[in-house]
């Protein structure tokens, strides 16, 4: 089955979507996610969504699951890179994303999870 | 208005919303829109492809290039010949889904194009169409 690899840094999974997801693989990505959490007691989740040139209202359900989930496991998950065309359709469409935290790139999402678990 | 252009593309399977939405961008860049309006209409199409799919129980998506003097636009039809929707206004409401969406795949879509139409029937289909302009 075709599926988002995960990527291990540290204390940290990565997730790089490259490829414009069919329903059935963001459900699949949104469970190995919760898997690796747990298996790997990860204590933050990048996902980097800059090669995304759309974001619809299942990308979004998803992506708002996964912060759920994981803020549920204790992780916490910053979504980084998304498009400006993307952000301005996402909020036209009336989809806001409460409790997602966003990153322009890795570099500062990563920053922002660091600072997150040292403020803990 | 004279039409440029035309095709179809069925809907009815998830693999086909990805390639419905694949088809809009390229029409969409042949059409000149800039890239928000590019963005705004794949994610209109993706919302209607995948409602197409879900209660239509699958359809076909129509496009067209259309031109008004010197604007050129692309049309879109999503149809299928599902149950339809007994009540279009309460479809239309910000967040009412029948199934374990957002709802707000059709109200959505509505702002980020710049014409919409739905036309259904209980019983003989659901037929949406929407166009936007460079
Ligand atoms: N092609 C269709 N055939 C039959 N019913 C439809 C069709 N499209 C939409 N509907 C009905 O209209 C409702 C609202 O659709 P809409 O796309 O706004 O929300 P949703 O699909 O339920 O959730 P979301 O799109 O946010 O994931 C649906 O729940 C469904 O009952
Ligand atoms: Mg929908």
């Amino acid at each position: 089955m075709e599926r988002i690899p995960i990527l291990r840094m540290g204390e940290f999974l990565l997730v790089t979507i490259q490829v414009d997801m069919h329903d059935q693989l963001a459900l699949t990505l949104q469970d190995d996610l919760a898997e690796r959490i747990s298996r790997t007691s990860a204590r933050g989740v990048l996902i980097d969504i800059s090669a995304l040139d759309m974001v619809d209202s299942f990308i979004g359900r998803m992506i708002n699951t996964i912060s759920g989930l994981s803020k549920v496991m204790d992780a916490e998950t910053v979504v980084v890179g998304m498009q400006p065309a993307v952000a301005i359709t996402l909020v036209e469409l009336g989809l806001y994303l409460p409790g997602v935290s966003t990153a322009l790139n890795v570099e500062r999402g990563m920053e922002r999870l660091r600072e997150r678990l040292d403020a803990q | 208005m004279r039409p440029e252009r035309t095709g179809s593309q069925p809907v009815r399977s998830e693999q086909d919303v990805v390639l419905a939405r694949q088809v809009a961008r390229k029409l969409a860049v042949e059409c000149g829109l800039r890239l928000v309006d590019q963005t705004k209409l794949v994610t209109a199409a993706s919302e209607l492809a995948r409602n197409t799919v879900i209660y239509g129980g699958g359809g076909d998506m129509d496009w067209e290039v259309v031109e008004e003097g010197s604007r050129k636009g692309l049309r879109l039809v999503f149809r299928d010949e599902g149950p339809g929707i007994a009540d279009v206004k309460l479809a239309m409401t910000d967040g009412w889904t029948s199934g374990n969406g957002l709802g707000l795949g059709l109200t959505g879509t509505r702002r980020l194009v710049d014409e919409f139409s739905l036309e259904s029937a209980p019983g003989v289909g659901t037929r949406v169409t929407i166009c936007k302009w460079n």
